[in-house]
């Protein structure tokens, strides 16, 4: 869906905040224009730049599935000059969204299979669209198995859902935290997120891998997947990168011959593989 | 050229540099470029004139140049000037340069303690040459408006491609002034008021401190007289506070030290 | 269809009244101290003559150092904002060297793929370039290197040679150009085939850098190759910003209580700021990458990507360097290390 002047973003308002963990918050966004908010689509892996008028715009993945309509939903960690301007908006104001860019998860070829998320900290966001992209077609998917850790309990986002995946019957879900993270009353799991998937040790057979977190999380998962069994082709990641006009003329997110904003970020292991490691 | 050589073959061969930092010849001939020495057989592409106009100093606090090992840095005056003006700045360790500079004659004096060099210094003329100090002067003497046009204008000319900021030897901060986006304290875009604000912050950061190389206005491809801000910013340093930059490696600072009997006349 | 014809070079006089009188904006090569840039003229005394190449390219008039992307206000909770009309004013450039003529498309063909560039388009459909053969080259040319040549044609309207003091060849290459030469007909007298060749200046070829994309891939990992190369690059943006294919840009809001403007302006992949992330990671933190993804971008990556090189040999970069990083000569070393 693109519009006249791609650097123009859509009007939203700010319909509800939600704190997250210390210095994260959730934005759910309705668009000002109801009629645009019914025609827009995305899917799963997109992201969008969102503006702060008189400050700037950041990158985000949308965090919300597609198959939700009428609003869009972002998480975000409050770290530079637009999240702090962001941090202190309220509901009801106003900021830009300009979107969806990017390519998606191929998830109608994931149909059938066993899909296993394996996210760490502020990089459950990306990870959650497509996870409730799936949970909200459920019966076209297999097993469903998510890793998800954090450094403390406290940094743990999304605790409501994760609260809500942890009863369900359909999805096997590990919670952990970082040593040392655990509070006394911690009831999921204590260590880093790949020591956890070698404890879990989920089957590579017909299961997709989704992968995502901070780039020390990453080097030490891959490895663990291949042990598994799991092939580069079939583990699928996001990349963060630092990007500016979301739609691949700026320069900034280009590595080797391709722009992270056009062709990613969604990437395999074996297309991550084939990029010179400048990411 | 042959004392420059056979002193950069020698040092190296000895082992006591591990580079020679100089000038070769550039790409046409009216060019000198800079040039990272390594072995003693290539020595002989020294070459010490004119041209040789960048201060090689700045690539003194380059981390690519550091882990190359202990550098011999052929310089003029002003490069002279650098160095000790990084001793009094705590960049630079005494001994962890030598300071190659060719003297009338093509004599190659070896400079090998922030001492030796103060000392050089002080057997050479520093300020500002007769032609440089009457520019300024016919500079002050424009009535405020047709100065303030005249900068106007060829500020207007910048791109913020910080050229200036990347061949200044005194500019090292890790993080600029420009880098900072909390708040964005010099606009980014090169308009009017950007562009203003940009070149008076660095002359500001620089008053006091500029050794006046020239490099700025030298690597500007705008060709603005940017060193002619540094200028007029070092005569008032030295006007009221006495100091003149580079000379020695006594860390008073003018603009960060307090002295009692600090004249005060500018606060009217 | 190229049309031939002879200019005499007092008719310019004539060319450039009907052109300001027709409403064009008309801008050439003026000489200003020891440097020639780009202005507005009305007469062809104001142009600068025995130049090689100007110091600034033209792409500002298609890609300016800043502009506008919109403009906002604040009102409570509320922002207005307000898309600016971006103007394009009809704009001839005349001399411009075949090497910048050429460097249009590659603008184009950043700004106009996948999405419109509602900013860029309209500019360049009101630009119209009467391009300027070279008789003379300097050691920093290096256009037949990438595909281009001291009367190249590509990215001209009317390509002028001059045959000698009197006179230009007038190669007619356009729709666009021969409306410009329907404004003056009678100063355009049709010539059979006029070699142009004894003319041109002779810019040997230094390395070919069509062949050269295919191999540079194989260079990447070279670090100790890149590091020498960039040993005594201070990581200015002067090549990036006198470079007339580059066209990286930040985007930037500037603000007072009201409002403000979200602007578009020149950026660079030399900084090290181009690519650092907020968490402070940054995929390029040392020059040598930096220098080495110039070289790549240009000569590898948009190859790859938008069937052109990305550079034209216009040399502005070298000459404009401070510490004179002849990119030529660096590629020609690549393209001796690879082949």
């Amino acid at each position: 869906m693109s519009r006249p002047n791609p650097y123009v973003p859509y009007r939203m308002r700010i319909a509800k905040v939600t704190e997250e963990a210390p210095g994260v918050k959730t934005f759910r966004l309705e668009f000002a224009d109801p009629e645009q908010g019914q025609n827009f689509t995305f899917k799963a892996g997109q992201f969008g730049e969102y503006s702060v008028y008189g400050e700037g715009e950041c990158t985000f993945c949308i965090a919300s599935p597609p198959t939700r309509r009428g609003y869009i939903e972002c998480t975000f960690r409050q770290a530079g000059r637009v999240t702090s301007a962001l941090a202190d908006r309220d509901e009801g104001d106003l900021i830009g969204f300009r979107g969806p860019y990017g390519n998606t998860f191929p998830i109608e070829q994931w149909e059938g299979k066993k899909l296993l998320f394996i996210a760490g900290g502020i990089a459950l966001p990306p990870m959650r669209c497509v996870i409730w992209n799936v949970l909200d077609l459920r019966d076209r998917y297999g097993d469903v198995t998510i890793i998800y850790g954090a450094r403390t309990v406290a940094d743990l986002v999304y605790k409501h859902e994760l609260a809500e995946w942890g009863t369900r019957s359909d999805v096997r879900l590990y919670v952990t935290v970082d040593p040392g993270g655990e509070t006394p009353d911690w009831k999921g799991r204590v260590g880093f997120v790949p020591t956890i998937l070698e404890q879990v040790a989920p089957s590579a057979e017909n299961t997709i891998a989704i992968v995502c977190g901070p780039p020390i999380m990453i080097k030490l998962t891959m490895p663990v997947l291949g042990k598994l069994g799991f092939s580069p082709e079939l583990i699928y990641t996001t990349l963060e990168n630092r990007m500016k006009c979301g739609v691949g003329k700026c320069g900034r997110c280009n590595v080797g011959k391709y722009f992270v904003c056009k062709d990613g970020p969604v990437f395999t292991l074996a297309q991550l593989n084939q990029l010179p490691p400048e990411y | 050229m042959q004392q420059l050589h056979s002193k950069a073959r020698q040092l190296l061969e000895s082992g006591a540099v591990k580079v020679v930092i100089g000038y070769a010849r550039g790409s046409d001939p009216q060019r000198a470029r800079p040039c990272f020495v390594r072995r003693p057989d290539q020595a002989d592409q020294l070459i010490w004139d004119d041209r040789c106009q960048q201060n090689l100093a700045t690539y003194l606090l380059k981390p690519e140049v550091k882990s190359l090992g202990k550098p011999a840095v052929v310089v003029g005056l002003p490069g002279l000037r650098t160095i000790l003006q990084y001793a009094a700045e705590n960049q630079l360790a005494d001994q962890a340069v030598l300071a190659l500079t060719v003297s009338d004659h093509d004599q190659v004096a070896e400079l090998t303690t922030f001492d030796a060099i103060e000392k050089y210094l002080a057997t050479r003329p520093s300020g500002l040459i007769p032609e440089q100090a009457e520019e300024l002067a016919r500079l002050a003497r424009l009535p405020p408006e047709q100065r303030w046009a005249f900068w106007s204008a060829e500020l207007a000319r910048c791109v913020k491609c910080y050229a200036c900021r990347a061949a200044c030897p005194l500019c090292y901060c890790a993080r600029c002034i420009v880098e900072v986006n909390q708040p964005q304290w010099i606009p980014v875009a090169s308009d009017p008021l950007g562009n203003l604000e940009w070149n008076i912050v660095r002359a500001m950061h620089l008053a006091g401190r500029c050794v006046d190389c020239g490099s700025c206005a030298q690597a500007c491809p705008e060709n603005i007289r940017i060193d002619l801000l540094n200028r007029v910013l070092a005569q008032e340093v030295e006007a009221q506070f006495g100091a003149r930059p580079g000379l020695s490696v006594r860390k008073d600072y003018a603009l960060a030290t307090f002295r009692p009997d600090d004249k005060e006349d500018f606060i009217r | 269809m190229t049309e031939s014809a002879i200019l005499q070079k007092r008719s310019l006089a004539e060319l450039f009244s009907r052109l300001i009188a027709a409403g064009h904006r008309l801008l050439a090569p003026v000489r200003r101290d020891q440097q020639v840039g780009f202005e507005p003229v009305s007469s062809p005394q104001e142009v600068a003559t025995d130049w090689v190449q100007t110091t600034r390219p033209a792409k500002s008039v298609v890609f300016p150092r800043y502009e506008e992307i919109l403009r906002y206000r604040f009102a409570g909770k509320d922002v207005e904002v307000e898309e600016p009309r971006p103007s394009a004013p009809s704009t001839v450039l005349f001399g411009v060297r075949p090497c910048d003529a050429a460097s249009f498309a590659v603008l184009k063909a950043v700004f106009t793929w996948d999405s419109p560039d509602v900013y860029f388009e309209p500019k360049l459909a009101a630009t119209t370039i009467i391009g300027l053969s070279c008789t003379k080259a300097d050691p920093y040319c290096f256009c037949t290197s990438v595909g281009g040549g001291p009367g190249d044609t590509r990215g001209s309207d009317i390509l002028l040679t001059p045959l000698d003091d009197e006179r230009y060849l007038a190669e007619i290459l356009t729709e666009r150009g021969r409306m410009i030469a329907e404004l003056a007909p009678g100063l355009f007298t049709p010539a059979d085939a006029v070699s142009k060749e004894r003319v041109l200046a002779q810019v040997p070829a230094r390395f070919n850098g069509q062949d050269l994309a295919a191999r540079l891939g194989r260079l990447f990992d070279r670090t100790e190759i890149w590091l020498e190369q960039s040993l005594r690059c201070l990581g200015c943006g002067a090549c990036a910003f006198v470079c007339p294919t580059c066209s990286c840009f930040d985007i930037q809001d500037e603000r007072d209580r009201q409002g403000g403007l979200r602007l578009r302006c020149w950026d660079s992949c030399g900084f090290s700021l181009f690519t650092l992330h907020a968490s402070g990671h940054n995929p390029r933190s040392v020059q040598s990458e930096r220098w080495r993804q110039r070289v790549m971008h240009k000569f590898s990556y948009q190859p790859e990507r938008l069937g052109l090189l990305g550079c034209v040999g216009c040399g502005r970069c070298s000459r404009a360097c401070p510490v004179d990083m002849n990119l030529a000569e660096h590629v020609q070393s690549l393209a001796e290390i690879s082949g």
